[in-house]
């Protein structure tokens, strides 16, 4: 095949990083680290499945300092993921479009994960 | 079409020949995605509400609540949404990033199957909780 050595479209680096094309890029990578918090959630539900012992194992691993992170990273990537899912689910029937409206709920969405997140995290972790 | 064939084509004759094209189902795959995340809308804030009204919950209140038919319910909803709505979101990012079809069919099925299982074992966990242990 004669494909190699292309130019390859879009050309991000000439790109500065602006709020649309972060919270686009974050997005992605806050559904895909959002994979593991889910395997997280099932392996919840089969240590509860399997008896009391081996629920007390999966408290004692999630109480660890760096288990407590995580979860605080996920709650905040679940919160973010939502914010800004709804925001694409406005675009999907052609709302907002414009670029104030794209910038402003971008900052909407960052002030709303900031605050529900914090709130869960508070409410979890202490 | 035998006038059509002598016209000429943006298609290389090599694509022609091999037939492929669209396989008709990106409308469905984009559907179904924003479907799954419009459940996910009700099924997430139960989550994290669940999660800040049961984090200081002991073994046995724990498996009480997931016992309640509405527990049981909502969360098997969630588990089987969650993972669709997952791999949905997956399937795009690997075809966006993985170009060589000998790694990217082996990656989509792997974490295909990994979906299915990781849904099926939690639906499994619940039930078996729910109609006790």
């Amino acid at each position: 095949m004669a494909k190699k050595n292309r130019p390859l479209s879009p050309h991000l680096g000439v790109y500065k990083l602006q709020i649309t094309s972060a919270l686009s890029i974050l997005h992605r990578i806050t559904g895909v680290g959002l994979g593991f918090g889910a395997l997280l959630l099932i392996t919840f539900l089969v240590s509860l499945m399997l008896g009391a012992e081996s629920y007390q194992a999966f408290a004692d691993f999630m109480n660890q300092m760096l288990m407590q992170l995580v979860l605080a990273g996920f709650i905040i990537a679940l919160v973010y993921h939502f914010f800004n899912g709804l925001r694409h689910l406005f675009w999907d029937v052609g709302q907002g479009y414009d670029i104030k409206t794209v910038y402003v709920t971008g900052w909407l969405t960052m002030a709303a994960t900031t605050i529900v997140s914090a709130y869960v995290i508070g409410s979890v972790l202490w | 079409m035998v006038t059509g064939e002598k016209q000429m084509s943006l298609r290389e004759p090599l694509a022609r020949a091999k037939g492929h094209g669209s396989a008709k189902e990106g409308t469905r795959h984009f559907i179904m995605q924003r479907l799954s995340s419009i459940a996910l809308l009700a099924l997430i804030p139960w989550f994290l509400i669940s999660l800040i009204g049961h984090i200081d919950d002991d073994y046995m209140a724990l498996v009480a609540w997931v016992r309640e038919p509405m527990t049981s319910i909502t969360a098997i909803l969630l588990i089987v949404t969650l993972f669709y709505h997952l791999f949905l979101g997956l399937q795009v990012v690997i075809e966006d990033y993985v170009h060589s079809g000998t790694r990217r069919y082996p990656t989509l099925i792997v974490v295909k199957f990994a979906c299915f299982v990781s849904a099926f074992t939690g639906v499994f966990a619940i039930l078996k909780i729910a109609f006790g242990a």
